[in-house]
């Protein structure tokens, strides 16, 4: 694979386990930077629990251990404070789950718990958080209105746009479409192809056309015979949908796996 | 094509008959299905039964004692609400001292209460959790104890912290609570509530969503201000409910103030006096005078300000619910 | 079994390439027959069948894009298509060409031939063999049998210059038979053609099989002058 961009997220070897069971083994993969890359794989090879490395939301799970290296931007993130890690990796998750509050203070939550208080630096960081989520011309009339309020595509450009507030430079989605409706899906899928401007973004997808659709790179996880995830092939997209390598992702994307 | 009309395809208008003009189709098991339907009736009678059963056992004791007060009330009115008890054999006066001191004990009792029962709700929901499965055998030793304890306390008969209230509050501590006072009397009860209002905020809190704190840590935010910011505002219906039913608890209680609060039929003008509230203003007319019209009046009153407060409260929550889940 | 569906529909969809490459090669084999016979009726019946083969390989078409709208193929099944609407191209202008040589019987009309055909029969039966052996590699995926394939395109090569180093002395002989001969030359070119498009279907099977687009043109021939 040719380096054309430069690295954000790297692993090393990185092996994760809950308790005894081996939850992934030996991952080592190299994420381009201001790229969409794509993961998929089969229900329960470990494709969400290598998501949610990157922010340290497996911290939250008990019994959780970890071996290898997890690298951003060259910094190991086991070595950072994870409250601080979480404003440079930023998550959206299955079902939109806006807070029970504005919309306004939705999308300013972010900021105001890193200490911002001034009104009118959180509004402008709020109305272009909303732009760049394409929701801004939807909902400026009313930013007052719960955030509760919206449908569930709306919804879920909320929680983009709470992400964005923070200004990450990675944005990890867990099947963030998976809860829409198709045209509220090929809106987010559109989003997220201008989002890559700006942002670094892994999306968890069990939708291979919208992988094949909406990413520019993508890695195909696998279980082994004890259930541990690995890696079995990462690539650009466009290969991995004509030409992959590796006869497992082969007959996993046309559909004859298992 | 005229508006209203779908395009279909010529091929499936062609295709087939349409539905026949008459239903063949053969229900063959309309026996069985009456039955389960009979069934269902049945069921849904006898809940219904038990239903209107609890409203009109509610409606008749409070009626009851309501009907029979209003007569009292009515006769000296506002006089029986604004004056004083003077004592005596027939209990001359009105209840107005110990309306005052009943609202007294209420606020006073809360205030400790309720934040403290919240404040370990939140240690036990947030962050015991996490320490559980933790290496520290100790801490989470420590908060295995705290949970059995809170859920023992919840079954512990009232009188038992009047008389705890009554060995460390009332004599112990005689100094600095003035003996039998309203601040011994709120402590005490505030013991007997805690594990109450524990126990249903801890519900609340766990109630509110996973998603609602992962969202939250996942923009960088920390434990703390998660809860402060998401999961309490969550888990506020909830902890009311808790707070409410207290209410109702301090309002009626009578055992744990009649060893704390004195009896005193005068008005407390501090902390460290005691007094009389009108639960058992009720049971000292009812049993040491012959006035039992002023008791069954007493009741009256104090069935209707348990009915008042409750409904501020509700409507408190109402107006702090809506604001959070959107119009 | 998953898709299996969707694999009944790829079967469906080789059976009728092979159909197709039945009825060309009938077609090629017969025209050459009927020319050498001088059969001018069975010439007017394969020009009428070749409107048939032209409504298979529609039919074909129209199938492989209704399973690539609803099937969403990727990989190696999206290639496969990709070689089934390019092999029925190719089939159908072999069959063109067999109508072309059914043409040429009609336009040199009744009376012999110069000379009795050998070679142009040879032709025939070594493309319609070329194009059987292709289409069962295609079948079974065969990719050294399609590697193998386009070298024999060198013997209809060299027997097409043999048809025309011959019949060029027939010209010189007698300026008269220039007529006839161009029109049996043409018959032989229609032939090499569809040799040629025989390595063109040889160049699909790889590229199903292994992803790879090659150009697989024998090295030109030298067949004075004339464009290979």
């Amino acid at each position: 694979m040719e380096d054309v961009n430069h690295t954000k997220l790297e692993t090393r070897g990185y092996d994760m386990f809950y308790g005894d069971f081996q939850a992934l083994r030996e991952v080592h993969i190299k994420i381009p930077a201001n790229q969409i890359t794509a993961i998929i794989g089969p229900s329960g090879c470990g494709k969400s629990t290598f998501l949610r490395t990157f922010n340290r939301m497996n911290d939250l799970i008990s019994d959780v251990r970890v071996a290898g290296e997890v690298i951003l931007d060259g910094c190991s993130i086991f070595e950072m404070d994870p409250v601080e890690l979480r404003r440079h990796v930023g998550m959206v998750f299955q079902r939109p789950n806006p807070f029970p509050k504005s919309i306004f203070d939705n999308v300013a939550y972010g900021p105001r718990a890193n200490g911002l208080r001034d009104r009118a630096q959180l509004g402008d960081i709020v109305k272009r958080s909303l732009r760049d989520a394409v929701l801004w011309d939807e909902v400026k009339d009313d930013l007052g209105r719960s955030g509760l309020a919206l449908s569930g595509g709306q919804q879920q450009r909320l929680c983009i746009a709470r992400a964005l507030a923070v200004e990450p430079q990675v944005i990890l989605m867990d099947e963030p479409a998976s809860a829409l409706d198709p045209i509220a899906t090929l809106r987010i899928e559109e989003l997220i192809q201008t989002l890559k401007e700006k942002y670094t973004i892994v999306i968890v997808t069990h939708n291979m056309q919208q992988a094949a659709r909406a990413s520019d790179y993508t890695a195909f996880f696998m279980m082994a015979e004890d259930r541990a995830g690995c890696l079995v092939e990462f690539g650009p997209t466009q290969q991995i949908f004509t030409r992959p390598q590796n006869k497992q992702t082969e007959d996993y994307i046309t559909g004859r796996f298992g | 094509m005229s508006e209203g009309t779908a395009t279909v395809s010529k091929s499936v208008l062609e295709a087939g008959e349409g539905a026949p003009d008459r239903c063949t189709i053969d229900f063959q098991d309309q026996a069985n299905v009456a039955r389960r339907r009979a069934v269902q009736g049945i069921a849904f009678g006898l809940l219904w039964l038990a239903g209107i059963a609890a409203v009109l056992v509610l409606l008749f004791v409070a009626g009851y004692v309501i009907a029979r007060g209003a007569g009292t009330v009515a006769a000296d009115f506002p006089g029986f609400l604004l004056d004083p008890p003077l004592g005596g054999l027939s209990a001359e006066g009105g209840i107005s001292t110990t309306i005052v001191t009943t609202f007294y004990v209420v606020f006073l009792t809360i205030g400790i209460a309720a934040p403290l029962g919240i404040f370990a709700a939140i240690y036990l929901v947030e962050y015991a959790e996490g320490v559980e499965n933790s290496e520290n055998k100790w801490v989470s030793r420590l908060v295995g104890v705290v949970r059995f304890g809170v859920e023992t306390l919840a079954g512990v008969p009232s009188i038992i912290f009047g008389l705890f209230g009554y060995a460390l509050f009332v004599t112990t501590l005689n100094e600095h609570t003035g003996g039998f006072s309203l601040i011994s009397g709120s402590l005490a009860c505030a013991c007997l509530l805690l594990p109450v209002i524990i126990r249903a905020s801890e519900e609340a809190l766990k109630a509110v969503p996973r998603f609602y704190r992962e969202g939250s840590l996942a923009l960088g935010a920390t434990q703390w201000q998660t809860v402060r910011q998401v999961v309490l505002p969550a888990a506020l219906p909830g902890i009311i409910t808790g707070i409410v039913l207290s209410v109702g608890r301090v309002v009626s209680e009578t055992a744990v103030f009649y060893v704390t609060l004195g009896g005193t039929h005068n008005l407390p003008t501090s902390l460290r006096q005691g007094g009389r509230t009108m639960a058992m203003h009720l049971y000292t007319v009812a049993t040491e005078t012959t006035a039992y019209e002023k008791a069954m009046a007493t009741g009256a009153v104090l069935i209707v300000t348990i009915v008042l407060i409750n409904l501020i409260i509700n409507l408190i929550s109402r107006r702090l619910t809506a604001g959070l889940k959107g119009r | 079994m998953p898709r299996e569906s969707f694999d009944k529909d790829l079967q469906h969809l080789e059976d009728d390439i092979l159909t197709l490459g039945s009825m060309v090669e009938t077609s090629i084999m017969e025209a050459v027959d009927a020319l050498k016979r001088r059969d001018l009726e069975r010439s007017r019946e394969l020009i009428a069948f070749d409107r048939k083969i032209n409504e298979k390989r529609f039919a074909i078409e129209a199938e492989a894009l209704a399973v690539i709208a609803m099937q969403q193929p990727v990989a190696i099944d999206l290639r496969m298509l990709a070689a089934v609407l390019d092999i029925a191209d190719e089939l159908e202008r072999i069959g063109d060409y067999a109508k072309g040589i059914a043409k040429i019987n009609l336009r040199i009309g009744e009376g012999p031939l110069l000379k009795p055909l050998v070679d142009i029969p040879a032709m025939a039966r070594k493309a319609c063999s070329m194009l059987h052996r292709a289409l069962e590699a295609f079948i079974d995926r065969d990719v050294d049998r399609a590697r193998a394939l386009p070298r024999e395109d060198d013997e209809v090569d060299n027997l097409y210059n043999q048809v025309y180093r011959e019949l060029m002395t027939y010209v010189i002989a007698d300026p008269r038979t220039i007529e006839q001969a161009n029109f049996l030359l043409w018959a032989a070119h229609n032939l090499e053609r569809a040799a040629d498009r025989v390595t063109n279907i040889c160049e699909r099977v790889l590229f199903t099989a292994t992803g790879e687009l090659i150009e697989m043109d024998v090295e030109d021939m030298d067949i004075e002058g004339m464009p290979g």
